[in-house]
């Protein structure tokens, strides 16, 4: 019994990775652009709701509705200040653009907060739980993060293939030169998307701080699992990206529940099996696989290598 | 076979007679000057054992070992394009392959020029998963590799898992002995990798590289082995940087998974490479420079430091994404260190143009 508890624990826990992972998979798709600095934002994210349930003595959640947007306005900052002018410097410059801007965030954050580990106020959801048969005890928080991720992916995915914000959006990724000449104005469209994927890292970066801890250095860890979750689950699919943190997540309970000590390199040679023998995700087209290995299937010039 | 397209560049005459006469030359005076100032420069630092000793022997490591990051660095990112944020798996792989190779006997001083075939050879199965992808992607995976090895040494009792080992067969090396060799291997191996890369960039492969790094798909046209170009740029950087790993080890005496594997080796290299000037053989030594400065005043100031070095890291890429040497070359027309050809008018002569 104890292997189908890990699953689902696993599941739930990829749930989590798959909600940090949207916002990366939404930029990559929509703009092309890798964020390094992404895990950062969603640290800054938990420090945020840190900082605000502290100030007005509520759980983190009722502070939601003034992170979301503060976070949304953060990513349309950052598009307008560093990321738009890192893409018309070529394809190197968004990569070092974030790295640096990663690096900025760490270590800011470690002078304002020091690098002790804070955990947030999650309220009377922190402790809740309920049990299923045969002893498998599913706990409410978890499986709140596990259904905001489905409800944000599928409110994305919603968004992307309905509105006629998602139809500039799906326009712009396939063709930006076309996209402009039938009269798109890209710049609202790349600040939205950004502003999009910052705030759902803040939403991502408060269920991190109330399911355990964080630390300024927390960041590159919380990046390098949401890239797995994307590449795994294929690039610029959504429900991909959640099929891909979902398998994230079982691997790392189910290895886990062996030893303990495996659990995080098994979670890497998953991802570098994946990468060896299916560049292009587990979970998608053959185009995909074109962007991954850089032969840009979208938008031509923009393409960033040839497969080696 | 197609001949590459930088190799035609490469064996072009320069056009006979026409209208306008133009020269095609790659040396010049101050190339000349500035090499033969080299020279005596690393004859001098040869010799700083024996003139000052210990005390201006720690700084000068320092800068020595920022000097061949950065040319290593330079080599993958600045020429070849791939922004690997991973080598300090190749800094662990060295401080662990000197350790192990110690361990049976060989000389720790010897050892360093296993250490780098070591790291060269773990590069080649590694450059068979990453070098599939670029751009950000290649970034991203570079880090998962250098996460992995460290999560292996963490996990490997034979060389003491996370408390680490320290490094054997030095104890018959008195400490000023031990000081200057270790010295003068870090001496070797920074103006090798100056030198290599400088050698390797002259040759058909500099253009062959720039012309993958600014665009794969254009070079692959043009008949560029991008993937042998790619793999060539890889595993030399990592024997490299694994040469640096196994001279780190010396320095500190003691291999420690978390110390070997710090990402810390990698942000440095992206700094001192994008602050000198990228795809220059002299902006790596400039930026290197600036990182020891740097470094000498501020890491008093302890995360403001980093704060800083990030910082201008962003700026560097945004406003001046030809770095110090790239904003001087361009300002005084130096080339002191020239990979590139010049063409030249003979008649009027027009301002001479920037390196190819």
């Amino acid at each position: 019994m104890s292997w189908v508890n890990a699953v689902i624990q696993g599941m739930l826990l990829g749930g989590q990775y798959a909600l940090i992972a949207c916002g990366l998979s939404l930029a990559f798709g929509v703009m092309r652009i890798v964020n390094l600095a992404h895990g950062d934002l969603a640290v800054c994210g938990a420090y945020l709701g840190l900082v605000l349930s502290s100030v007005l003595g509520v759980p983190v959640w009722v502070t939601l509705p003034l992170l979301l947007p503060a976070a949304f306005v953060v990513g349309m900052g950052l598009q307008a200040a560093l990321f738009g002018r890192a893409l018309r410097h070529g394809v190197l410059a968004p990569v070092l653009v974030t790295f640096g801007l990663s690096i900025m965030i760490e270590n800011l954050l470690q002078v304002a907060a020091t690098s002790d580990p804070r955990g947030l106020n999650g309220g009377a959801l922190t402790l809740a739980s309920f049990h299923i048969t045969g002893g498998i005890t599913v706990s409410w928080l978890f499986l709140t993060a596990f259904l905001t991720a489905c409800a944000v992916l599928s409110c994305l995915q919603l968004l992307l293939s309905r509105s006629s914000w998602g139809r500039k959006v799906r326009a712009t990724a396939d063709d930006l030169d076309t996209a402009r000449l039938v009269g798109i104005r890209v710049r609202p469209v790349f600040a939205t998307v950004a502003g999009i994927a910052v705030a759902t890292a803040a939403l991502a970066g408060v269920f991190i701080g109330t399911i355990g801890t964080f630390d300024p250095q927390a960041g590159a860890n919380t990046l390098i699992f949401a890239f797995e979750a994307v590449v795994i689950g294929g690039i610029g699919s959504l429900w991909g990206t959640l099929a891909g943190g979902v398998a994230l997540g079982i691997t790392q309970v189910v290895v886990g529940e062996v030893n303990q000590a495996y659990a995080v390199l098994a979670v890497h040679l998953l991802f570098l099996a994946v990468l060896t023998v299916r560049p292009g995700g587990l979970f998608t087209s053959h185009q995909s696989a074109a962007q991954v290995r850089g032969l840009g299937g979208v938008g031509g010039v923009r393409g960033q290598g040839v497969p080696g | 076979m197609f001949r590459s397209a930088s190799a035609a560049f490469r064996n072009a005459e320069p056009p006979a007679s026409g209208s306008v006469a133009v020269e095609v030359s790659r040396w010049n005076r101050a190339a000349s000057v500035f090499s033969g100032a080299s020279v005596l420069v690393v004859a001098a630092l040869a010799a700083v054992p024996f003139v000052i000793g210990g005390p201006a022997e720690q700084p000068l490591i320092t800068l020595l070992t920022f000097v061949a990051m950065a040319s290593l660095w330079n080599l993958l990112a600045g020429f070849s394009g791939l922004t690997s944020f991973g080598q300090n798996a190749f800094i662990g792989v060295g401080a662990y392959a000197l350790y192990l190779v110690a361990v049976h006997g060989v000389n720790p001083f010897a050892g360093i020029v296993l250490a780098a075939v070591a790291a060269a050879v773990v590069s080649l199965p590694v450059s068979a998963v990453v070098l599939r992808l670029s751009g950000g992607y290649f970034a991203v995976a570079t880090l998962v590799v250098a996460a992995v090895f460290q999560i292996v040494a963490t996990l490997s009792p034979s060389v003491g898992g996370t408390t680490g080992v320290s490094v054997p067969g030095l104890a018959s090396y008195s400490d000023v002995l031990r000081e200057a060799l270790t010295y003068w291997a870090t001496l070797i191996v920074a103006v090798a990798s100056v030198a290599g890369v400088y050698l390797l960039v002259r040759r058909t492969f500099g253009l062959d590289a720039r012309a993958v790094g600014s665009d794969p798909v254009a070079a692959a046209s043009s008949g560029v082995r991008v993937g042998g170009i790619r793999l060539l740029a890889f595993v030399a950087a990592a024997g490299g940087t694994g040469a640096v790993g196994a001279l780190i080890a010396l320095q500190t005496l003691y291999v420690e998974p978390t110390s070997v594997f710090s990402i810390q080796y990698s942000v440095d290299m992206l700094f001192m490479v994008l602050i000198g000037g990228m795809a220059t053989i002299e902006g790596p030594i400039v930026g290197a420079l600036v990182l020891f400065l740097l470094q000498e005043t501020l890491s008093a100031y302890g995360a403001w430091y980093l704060v800083i070095v990030g910082g201008l890291a962003v700026v560097a890429t945004l406003i001046a994404s030809r770095g110090v040497w790239g904003f001087l070359s361009e300002r005084l027309g130096w080339s002191l260190l020239p990979v590139g050809y010049r063409v030249r008018g003979r008649a009027p002569v027009p301002p001479p143009s920037p390196d190819t």
